[in-house]
C-alpha cells in the first residue's frame, strides 16, 4: 500500500498543503482528528490534523509548516511521490453543538484545522464567529474558505499588514464583550491557545482547544502524547486531541514540547547539509 | 550420559554492551547433535504437557540427533508457526524443560535452543512452504499482529480459510517488533516468520486500527469471524508525582522508539531518543530487562532496576536477570519509587525511593512489600522508564457493541477463546493481561480450532437452510 500525493501547493511562506491519496482514511475521517504518516523506511512518526477530506474522491488534505526535519522532507516531495506509512483517522472528532454561538479562533496553520469543523458546526445550524490570524499578511492562509463556513469573519495580523493590528485575543475580547457566546474553540500554537483560555475563563464561557504534542504511535500505546488536564494525565492520542482549554496545564504541554529540541537540531543540520551537497555534488 | 548441556555460545558482555546485534549465537551443528544425543527419548514424554502448542519435542530433537535437520524443523512447524521466535524469547526453563527427566540428574535438555537451531538451518537453507487445501468460501479477520494473532492465522491459512491480518502499526509482529529488543530475538527473524504466513496465503493489512477505520461490527460485515489479538498496549504508570516530566518513559514508549522506529541509529533513523547518563528502570518483569539492556546500549553510564519486593519475586526470565547482571546492570530490590525530581527545565533530576520489607502474603500469593520508615533517599537520573506492565487498549471495546469486558478492558473468553460477541474470538494478552509469547500462540492455536468449528458450523447451517427451501 502506497499513499500517493496527489497534489501539493505552497500556500505561503513554509506553509505547505498535501493532497494524499487515501481512500479507507477518507472515508472514515471526521472534523478534529489527525492522521500520523511516516516518509520512508528510516522516517518518524508525525500527526498532522486533517484540514479537509474528499470521500468521492479518496483524498486528505493536510497543511504544514516546515519546521523541523520531517517537515522540510515532507516540503520538497512533489505531486506523483508517496509516503511509506499513512494511518488515521485518529483522535476523537469534534463535537459538534446546536443551536450555538460559536467563536472559532484559528492561528497559523491552526486556521486550516478550523475549516472542517467550522463547516461541519455551521451545516449542524450553530451560528459561527471566525477570527483568524498571523504574523503577517503573506502568513495568513485560508481566509476565503474560513470565511466560505462563517457567519462573521475577523482578521488580525501582528505586524498589521491586514485586518486588527494585532493579536486574535483583542478581537475575541471585545466580541465577549458586546455578544453572548456559547462556544470558543482555539486551534493554533500553544501560545496562542493558551492566551485564548486566560481570555475566556473570566467570561465563564466554554473553550476547547486542539493539542499538538510529540507522538508516536497515536493509537494509545505508548504515553509521549500524555498531557494534563483537570490534575488528571490524559493521552491526547486517544483521550483528545481536543480538551477543554481551562483544565489544560498548558507550562507542561510547553516544557513537554521541547524534550527533544537538542535532536531535532542534530537531525535538521544534518538534512539540509545533506540537501547542500545533493544540490551542488 | 552427560550431565550437562553445552553452554549456549554468547557475545562477551563487555562488548556486547556496546552494540544491538544478538547475545546468544545459537548452537553449531556439533553442539545441537551433541545435545540432542542425550534425549532420553521418553515413551511417555513429559516435556510435551509443558508445551502450550503442543510441539512433538522427542520426534523434533530425535531428528537432530539423526543429523535430519530440516526435518526437525518441518516436524517443529507442524506445531509451531514461529520457532525461530519460540527458541529465542520462551521460557522453557518453566514450561517443557521443567518436566525433563535428565532434570532430575543433571541439566534438563536445552528444548529451546534445540528448537532455535533447527528452526535457523531452515531459515538459512530456504524455508518449505506445506501445501495448502482448496480455500473454502470463509474469511477471517485477525486484529493485531502479534504471536497468537500470527498463530490464528497461520493456522486457519493451512485449513484453506481466507485470513486477513489488521495491524495498526507501520510493520507486523507486534510486541515482537515493537517491544522484545534485536539484541534478543533479531527483527530479521520476525520478518522471516511473518514472511513465511504471508506464504501460507495470509494477507496483511498494515496501518490499519480496528475502533478507527473498522469497528468490530463492520468487520463481522465483511468477514464471518473475527480474531481480536490486539494485546495489552496501554502502559501503566506508578501515579507518583513527576511521571511528566521530560526524560520519563513508559516502557512502550522507550522500547518502541528502540525497537520499532529505530532510534538507536539516530540520526540516521529520525525518531530520537533521549540517551541518559543515568537511568533508572522501575520494574522486573522481561520488559524491564530489555529497557535497562536498551539503555546500557544507548551509552548509560549506570542503570539501575527498582524494585518494590525481592529477587524471588522478580518475574523476569532468570536468563534475562542474569544477561543483565553480566552487562552491569544494578539492582535495587525491596526499593519503591515515590516522588520523581525534575528541575527548573522540567527534566528528571533524581528518583526519590523508599526501602521496602516482605510482609504477608497479598491476594496475589506473593509477599506483599510494606514501606520501612525513614528510609527514604534519591537516585540521580536523567531518564526513568516506568516498566510495571501494560493493560490492553480501550479502543476495540469502547466501539463494539454486545462484547463484554472485565476490569481493565480484559475481554473474557471461553476455554475456546470465544468472547460473549457471536463470531468474535479473542486470545492472548487482550485475555490474560501482560503475559508470554508462547502463552499468546497456545490461545491461538485454541482459537484457530474453535474458528474452523465456528465457520463448519456456519456451513452446517446453510446446507441445512437450503434443505428447507
Amino acid at each position: 500500500m502506497t499513499y500517493t500525493i496527489l497534489e501539493r501547493e505552497e500556500l505561503a511562506p513554509e506553509i505547505y498543503l498535501l493532497k494524499l491519496h487515501a481512500p479507507e482514511v477518507a472515508s472514515k475521517s471526521k472534523p478534529g482528528q489527525f492522521i500520523i504518516i511516516r516518509i520512508d523506511e528510516n522516517g518518524e512518526r508525525i500527526p498532522l490534523t486533517i484540514a479537509d477530506y474528499n470521500r468521492d474522491a479518496g483524498i486528505i488534505t493536510v497543511v504544514f509548516m516546515e519546521i523541523g526535519k520531517t517537515t522540510k522532507q515532507l516540503a520538497v516531495l512533489k505531486s506523483g511521490d508517496s509516503l511509506s506509512d499513512l494511518v488515521g483517522p485518529l483522535g476523537n472528532p469534534a463535537h459538534v453543538p446546536k443551536n450555538s454561538v460559536v467563536v472559532f479562533v484559528g492561528g497559523g496553520v491552526g486556521i486550516t484545522t478550523v475549516f472542517p469543523e467550522a463547516r461541519e458546526f455551521k451545516k449542524a445550524g450553530n451560528t459561527i464567529i471566525s477570527i483568524i490570524g498571523a504574523r503577517s499578511e503573506n502568513l495568513l492562509i485560508w481566509e476565503d474558505l474560513v470565511h466560505s463556513v462563517s457567519d462573521k469573519l475577523y482578521i488580525t495580523t501582528d505586524d498589521g499588514t491586514k485586518g486588527h493590528h494585532g493579536f486574535v485575543t483583542d478581537v475575541l475580547t471585545n466580541i465577549l464583550k458586546e455578544q453572548g457566546v456559547d462556544l470558543v474553540v482555539a486551534i493554533g500554537p500553544v501560545v496562542m491557545m493558551r492566551a485564548v483560555a486566560d481570555v475566556t475563563k473570566p467570561f465563564g464561557v466554554k473553550t476547547i482547544v486542539s493539542l499538538n504534542p510529540v507522538m508516536v504511535d497515536g493509537t494509545g500505546m505508548c504515553g509521549s502524547c500524555r498531557v494534563v488536564v483537570g490534575g488528571e494525565t490524559r493521552f491526547t492520542c486517544v483521550d483528545g486531541p481536543e480538551f477543554d482549554a481551562h483544565q489544560v496545564d498548558f507550562t507542561l504541554l510547553m516544557k513537554r514540547l521541547t524534550t527533544y529540541r537538542d535532536e531535532e537540531a542534530v537531525s535538521l543540520g544534518k538534512f539540509m547539509h545533506e540537501q547542500d551537497c545533493d544540490e551542488k555534488c | 550420559m552427560l550431565v550437562k548441556r553445552p553452554e549456549m555460545p554468547e557475545q562477551d558482555p563487555e562488548k556486547r554492551i556496546h552494540n544491538f546485534d544478538e547475545v546468544a549465537l545459537g548452537y553449531t551443528e556439533e553442539q545441537a547433535t551433541i545435545e540432542a544425543n542425550r534425549c532420553l527419548q521418553c515413551k511417555k514424554p513429559q516435556c510435551i504437557k509443558g508445551c502450550p502448542v503442543e510441539i512433538e519435542i522427542p520426534a523434533f530433537i530425535k531428528n537432530i540427533a539423526e543429523r535430519n535437520f530440516e526435518a526437525s524443523a518441518s516436524e517443529l512447524k507442524r506445531a509451531n508457526t514461529l520457532p525461530a521466535i519460540c527458541g529465542r524469547v520462551c521460557p522453557q526453563e518453566t514450561q517443557c524443560e521443567i518436566e525433563c527427566t535428565l532434570g532430575k540428574k543433571g541439566e534438563p535438555i536445552a528444548i529451546g535452543r534445540l528448537e532455535r537451531f533447527a528452526a535457523d538451518y531452515e531459515l538459512e537453507k530456504g524455508v518449505q512452504i506445506p501445501e495448502i487445501p482448496e480455500s473454502t468460501v470463509y474469511r477471517v479477520a485477525v486484529v493485531g499482529s502479534g504471536p497468537a494473532s500470527l498463530t490464528v492465522a497461520a493456522d486457519l491459512a493451512r485449513i484453506g480459510h481466507s485470513v486477513t491480518i489488521l495491524e495498526a502499526l507501520h510493520e507486523a509482529g507486534g510486541v515482537l517488533i515493537y517491544g522484545i529488543p534485536e539484541f534478543r530475538l533479531p527483527k530479521e527473524i520476525v520478518r522471516a516468520e511473518v514472511d513465511f504466513i504471508k506464504k501460507l496465503g495470509v494477507e496483511i493489512k498494515l496501518n490499519f486500527v480496528v475502533g478507527k477505520l473498522r469497528s468490530v461490527d463492520e468487520l463481522l460485515t465483511e468477514y464471518d469471524a473475527v480474531f481480536l489479538g490486539s494485546g495489552a498496549g496501554l502502559p501503566s504508570f506508578l501515579g507518583i508525582e513527576g511521571e511528566n516530566l521530560n526524560g520519563v518513559y513508559s516502557a512502550n514508549e522507550f522500547l518502541t522508539r528502540v525497537n520499532l522506529m529505530k532510534a538507536y541509529q539516530f540520526p540516521d533513523y529520525d525518531t530520537p531518543i533521549k540517551k541518559g547518563k543515568h537511568v533508572v528502570v522501575v520494574g522486573a518483569g522481561n520488559v524491564a530487562m530489555d529497557a535497562a539492556r536498551c539503555a546500557l546500549r544507548l551509552g548509560a553510564e549506570n542503570v539501575t532496576i527498582v524494585y518494590r519486593r525481592g529477587e524471588e519475586e522478580m518475574t523476569a526470565r532468570i536468563e534475562e536477570i542474569q544477561h543483565a547482571k553480566d552487562e552491569g546492570v544494578h539492582f535495587k530490590l525491596l526499593t519503591n519509587p515515590t516522588i520523581i525530581h525534575g528541575d527548573e527545565n522540567n527534566w528528571v533530576k533524581t528518583v526519590k525511593c523508599i526501602k521496602m520489607r516482605l510482609g504477608e502474603p497479598d491476594e496475589s500469593g506473593r509477599a506483599r512489600p510494606e514501606p520501612i520508615p525513614g528510609t527514604e533517599h534519591e537516585i540521580p537520573a536523567d531518564v526513568a522508564v516506568i516498566a510495571i506492565g501494560t493493560t490492553p487498549n480501550p479502543l476495540i471495546p469502547s466501539t463494539t457493541s454486545d462484547l463484554q469486558t472485565i476490569k481493565r478492558n480484559i475481554i473474557p473468553t471461553d476455554a475456546e477463546c470465544r468472547t460473549s460477541k457471536k463470531g468474535v474470538f479473542a486470545g492472548g494478552d487482550v485475555v490474560t493481561g501482560s503475559a508470554t509469547v508462547i502463552s499468546a500462540m497456545g490461545a491461538g492455536k485454541i482459537a484457530a480450532r474453535a474458528i474452523d468449528q465456528y465457520l463448519q458450523s456456519l456451513r452446517f447451517a446453510e446446507t441445512t437452510s437450503t434443505l428447507d427451501c
